[in-house]
């Protein structure tokens, strides 16, 4: 099946999400689409894919222009998209979502669903109970379903939203080999969107760089990751030779942490941090990572062991009482959980500053006032927080955390941000360190983890290991770890 | 110029059509609307008696809706104040029988006050515990323990506080002069203290919301606890505070019911004030003096629709009819504005 | 088993069949993902309009279809307010809880007393004669009978068919349906209505059958909210809302029958609030995850078919809006 995009326009408000975009895919090819967050991919692609229509240009499908109305339009004619999320249904079997949406009669048949369903994924070598619920699997598990759906609603054209994010080096193994196979014996044309060089290097044909809504570059694969990187930024990117700092004295001392949680369980975890010293946790979604950060963090009680900070015995004690002693905590989902939606600029410093009965709000909007301009926010102090963008959220969500604390619990502090901005969170938390403030954070993105840390924790299904990031520990080998390889 | 039309239109519909509805619903039951809507507007304002009337359930019902904006703010929805009123009518009720022959009005009233605020606010925060500490939902545990508080009313007049003449579960004995409300005059029928305190009460809780951090944290809860408790906010205190101080407010209300109202306990004595007064809120948001405003029209329905029965032999549920119709069609043309596009957000978001 | 037993047992079920019927409504409405809290309004709205529109014209069957009529309504004005209007679904159904019992009472002010006609009880040939079964459940009004076959119908219908999971796909996640090809606000509209008719059938069911008559104030106040909470209780699956529903009605016999036997001292106020502390118990088996323990402690084998049966989750997009763009 052959596509081509032909001067796709697409604006949200001011913003110009796509500007004359052209672009074409072949039978057989796997084209990955580059290009930082905010650089205009995923609308591209939901423009293809009928979730998106454009505000002018052109989708034509062998030879014919076609308008999709729908995601369902789009699969009639053979496009189908997977998500970054799988959309699927958490509380349905694997079976029953996977036969929910295929064409069938009025009554189900599970054992006619769950033998088409490992008729696929045999091939493939996916692993995927039918009977198990769909919220019980992995995020790669997830994934596999979807694509193996997908193919069942007889698509042609896959296209695969940052499909890396958050599973493990099996299964991204697993992943492409099923891409390739379906490209190059099936004919099949695959669209693979991210951000991550090595992904593109290892898979695609050819690629096609975006930046700004634009397309800025396209290229035949075989090419190397300087060479992508250029045409990517413009200019070669040095990567940031990771500065250890001497460290200071301990701070941090967790013992023997026992959690009990629904889905996984941690075990006798142990971690000792100086201060200034930097810890990633790693690990896929719902390894243990966020348990283990937010029990460090005094949000979840865990069900043994202790947890001291700043030489204070905090176990059993409430959060409260962890600010109190040091903690600043950042949660990875910025609007859910570190704003408040509806509240202004002025009321959440307001909020985290006023510590009388009374609001001062003359001295609250004074203090707004230096703050933005401190943390580089560009946003009116008087509307609410719902109207900045991701950047300045999280560069507000920075001025509200407490200036000198012991220990700063971060969960992805760098999600959804664009290299300028993530790199700016990531200066703005090493000149805290540098002031002896000790950082936890989690990840999902292995090189964020090694560029930061001085040490990496690694937690699969509760269990977990530590290691050094001075010892020469490589993505690749990081990558194995996660996957549960200890 | 056409969306300045739009929107007046929109602002003045609603009333128009509520009332329209109403005029059909009364034509259905085979009585004349203007006839009713005359009798309505006597029964509030034909005489200072009648005013002292619609100030007389004007009173507790804006006590009740200034602790509504408290917990809405905090985004609960406390269905239980009908219930906190009943247990503060309980509470005064108490004191008024085993005190009011023996202490002159003046102790006498703050007395009876004090444990109102204590019945309905005790009764609240078991609402808050409920929710805070069980997690059960608000609505739930509030249609229960109002449920419970007009059960506990049911069996206090029926046995412990039974009538000397005994038999019917009507009322207990009327209360002695000494222990309610003074009312200002004859003319006036109504306690000038009690205003009092409600104006007091609103101007309290428009600072309370507007200055204090308690406010800014109340809102914060209210908007998104997980982010206002990560950001330092006491949310449980917050919820637990909301709570009470609604149920202290409604507490008042409820003593206002018994100490004036009917001079005695009687079954339901909150009369559905609380419920009256979550509409009212509905309708109002967090903005207190829209609030005092809004409750002073229902008021005047309520204390209108008391003649009905007496003039045009119709049931005064009635009055429902009418508050319910204005606030639905007052929400549908809200959201009718916003989907055109034609509205401000509301405050509340 | 002797008759008392078994006649206990039978009014139970009798008495239980409005609880059922409003439970299985809300629980269609809600697992679309629309939550339609005016319960105890529109059963009272709908019982009070089935209950005249029955005497009026002398026919049961006008009766009940007028009450579904006013019962799925009353649904659509809230799919409209919540769905198209945007607003909050629990304002709106409040609003019309209230709005409801007054419009209920004030037109039924003339219309209160005893029912001229209510339905006849049916004796289900052969199932009828079975010992002890047949007297409990096949020796009914026909409304009991429609409850079971809807008990039946429901539970098929969500868990066995193809519509069945776009309907559960509505509620769950919009998203995924949509991109299905699933309509989703149009079958939240339908869901609506159709559970909003169910609700009205149950009003109907209590003033044509269950408590014939229509007073002022009505007797059944109060039970939509425990409606309400049963659907909670039931973790949104017909089987366990049903049983709530019987277990409802099994407390409520055993508190009026020690409330007749005087040799039992327990004051009246305590008997008059079990089905409130009750309902407040059942909630708090759901929310203090005591049911999901007890699938922890299953066998293996059990928890995989007990699953869908216990769960506590509510619909994950229950009253949440969905935009397609």
């Amino acid at each position: 099946m052959n596509i081509d995009l032909r001067h796709i326009h697409k604006r949200f408000g001011a913003v110009k999400a796509n500007e004359d975009i052209s672009l074409s895919l072949k039978n057989g090819r796997i084209v990955g689409v580059l290009g930082e967050n905010g650089a205009g991919k995923s609308t591209l692609m939901k423009i293809l894919a009928g979730y998106q229509q454009p505000d002018t240009g052109q989708i034509v499908v062998d030879g014919h222009e076609v308008v999709f109305h729908s995601p369902l339009e789009a699969i009639a004619h053979g496009v189908g998209m997977l998500q970054q999320d799988p959309l699927d249904v958490g509380s349905f079997t694997v079976a029953e979502n996977f036969t929910y949406g295929l064409p069938g009669g009025v009554t189900l048949s599970r054992r006619a669903a769950a033998a088409q369903l490992r008729q696929i994924t045999a091939r493939f070598g996916f692993d995927l109970d039918p009977n198990l619920p769909v919220s019980d699997l992995s995020i790669g598990q997830r994934q596999q379903a979807e694509i193996v759906r997908l193919l069942a609603l007889g698509v042609k054209t896959l296209i695969l939203d940052e499909p890396t994010t958050g599973i493990s080096a099996e299964q991204k193994t697993l992943l492409f080999d099923a891409l390739k196979s379906l490209a190059q014996t099936d004919g099949m044309s695959v669209l693979l969107v991210s951000h991550k060089l090595e992904d593109v290097i290892a898979l695609c044909d050819e690629v096609v760089v975006l930046r700004a809504g634009r397309v800025v570059g396209a290229a035949e694969m075989p090419m190397s990751a300087e060479a992508l990187v250029e045409l990517m930024f413009g200019q070669g990117l040095t990567t940031r030779a990771h500065e250890p700092i001497p460290l200071g004295s301990s701070v941090v001392a967790v013992d023997n942490l026992h959690i009990r949680a629904k889905r996984v369980s941690v075990r006798d975890f142990s971690l000792h941090m100086r201060a200034g010293e930097v810890v990633g946790l790693a690990g896929l979604d719902g390894s243990g990572q966020e348990l283990i950060l937010r029990a460090c963090a005094g949000l979840i009680k865990p069900s043994g062991g202790s947890v001291s900070i700043g030489g204070r015995d905090m176990t059993g004690k409430s959060y409260r009482d962890y600010i109190a002693a040091g903690i600043a905590f950042g949660a990875a989902g910025r609007t859910e959980e570190g704003l408040i939606a509806g509240l202004t600029l002025t009321e959440h410093i307001a909020l985290t500053s006023t510590h009388g009965a009374l609001i001062d709000w003359g001295g609250a909007a004074a203090l707004t006032a230096t703050q933005l301009e401190q943390y580089n926010v560009r946003g009116v102090p008087t509307s609410p927080i719902e109207n900045l963008s991701g950047g300045n959220q999280q560069r507000l969500l920075m001025a509200l955390m407490p200036q000198n604390a012991v220990l700063m619990a971060l969960e992805q502090p760098t999600r959804g941000l664009d290299v300028d901005s993530a790199r700016w969170i990531w200066t703005q938390l090493l000149a805290r360190r540098a002031q002896g403030t000790a950082i936890l954070f989690t990840s999902p993105d292995l090189d964020e983890l090694v560029t930061y840390s001085d040490r990496i924790v690694v937690c699969f299904a509760g269990r977990h290991c530590e290691v050094p990031t001075w010892g020469g520990i490589t993505l690749d080998s990081l990558g194995h770890l996660i996957g549960g390889q200890f | 110029m056409t969306k300045v039309f739009v929107r007046f239109g929109l602002g003045i519909a609603p009333i128009l059509i509520s009332l329209a509805i109403t005029a059909l619903i009364i034509i259905l039951v085979g009585a004349e609307p203007g006839a009713v809507f005359q009798s309505v507007l006597e029964g509030a304002f034909r005489s200072t008696n009648a005013v002292g009337g619609v100030i007389n359930f004007w009173i507790p019902l804006v006590l009740v809706c200034m602790g509504l904006i408290v917990t809405f703010t905090a985004g609960l929805w406390n269905i239980g104040a009908e219930g906190q009123m009943v247990m503060g009518a309980i509470a005064a009720s108490f004191i008024a029988r085993s005190l009011g022959e023996s202490l002159p009005n003046a102790v006498l009233i703050p007395l009876e006050i004090v444990a109102a605020m204590l019945g309905g606010g005790a009764w609240a925060a078991l609402a808050g515990f409920l929710k805070v500490r069980l997690g059960i939902n608000e609505i739930f545990g509030g249609v229960a323990l109002n449920a419970l508080a007009n059960l506990f009313t049911v069996h206090l007049i029926a046995g412990p506080w039974q009538p000397p003449e005994g038999g019917s579960a009507q009322s207990t004995a009327p209360f002695a002069d000494a222990a309610l409300y003074p009312r200002l005059s004859p003319e006036y029928p109504f306690s000038l203290t009690a205003l009092i305190i409600a104006v007091v009460v609103i101007v309290l809780i428009v600072l309370a919301l507007r200055g204090t951090r308690w406010g800014l944290q109340l809102k914060a809860t209210g908007k998104n606890a997980k982010s206002a408790l990560l950001l330092g906010v006491p949310t449980t205190q917050s919820v637990m505070s909301a709570f009470i101080v609604c149920g202290v407010l409604a507490g008042i209300a409820g003593s206002y019911r018994v100490l004036l109202t009917y001079g005695s306990l009687r079954p339901f004595a909150s009369g559905g004030i609380g419920f009256l007064a979550l509409l009212v809120v509905l309708v109002a948001s967090t903005r207190a003096v829209w609030a005092a405003a809004i409750a002073f029209v229902f008021a005047v329905i309520l204390g209108g629709s008391t003649r009905l029965r007496v003039a045009l032999q119709l049931d005064q549920s009635l009055a429902g009819v009418l508050q319910g119709l204005l606030v639905l069609c007052v929400l549908l043309a809200d959201g009718l504005r916003q989907r055109l596009g034609l509205g401000e957000e509301r405050a509340d978001g | 088993m002797d008759d008392q037993l078994i006649n206990i047992f039978n009014s139970i079920i009798f008495n239980a069949t409005p609880l059922v019927i409003a439970g299985l409504g809300e629980t269609i409405t809600e697992r679309a993902g629309v939550v339609n809290l005016s319960l105890d309004g529109s059963i009272l709205l709908s019982a009070m309009f089935g209950f005249v529109a029955a005497g009026v014209s002398g026919s049961l069957l006008v009766g009940f279809i007028a009450a579904m009529i006013v019962g799925g309504l009353i649904a659509l004005l809230i799919a409209v307010a919540g769905i198209e209007l945007r607003q909050d679904q629990v304002a709106i159904g409040f609003v019309l809880t209230l709005l409801c019992a007054d419009l209920a009472q004030f037109l039924g002010q003339d219309y209160t007393g005893g029912s001229s006609v209510s339905l006849p009880e049916v004796h289900v040939p052969i199932l009828s004669d079975i010992p002890v079964i047949g007297a409990i459940f096949f020796d009914h009004p026909v409304i009991v009978y429609i409850s079971y076959m809807l008990i039946i119908a429901i539970w098929f219908w969500m868990f066995h068919t193809r519509p069945g999971l776009a309907h559960r796909a509505v509620g769950e996640r919009p998203q995924a349906a949509f991109a299905r090809g699933t309509d989703v606000n149009r079958l939240r509209y339908v869901y609506t209505i159709v559970g909003g008719a169910l609700v009205g059938l149950a009003g109907a069911a209590y003033t044509l059958s269950v408590k014939p008559g229509w007073t002022n104030p009505p007797s059944m106040r109060g039970d939509g909210w425990i409606a309400l909470a049963i659907v909670i209780f039931g973790g949104w699956h017909p089987f366990r809302v049903v049983f709530g529903a019987y277990l409802f009605a099994a407390l409520r016999a055993v508190a009026s029958t020690i409330q007749r036997d005087s040799s039992i001292d327990i004051p009246l106020v305590l008997l008059n609030g079990l089905p409130w502390l009750l309902m407040i118990f059942t909630l708090l088996l759901v929310s203090t995850g005591a049911l999901e323990r007890l699938l922890n402690i299953m066998p293996r084998a059990l928890q995989r078919s007990a699953r869908n049966l216990l769960r506590s989750d509510p619909p994950a997009a229950l009253g949440t809006r969905f935009d397609p763009d």
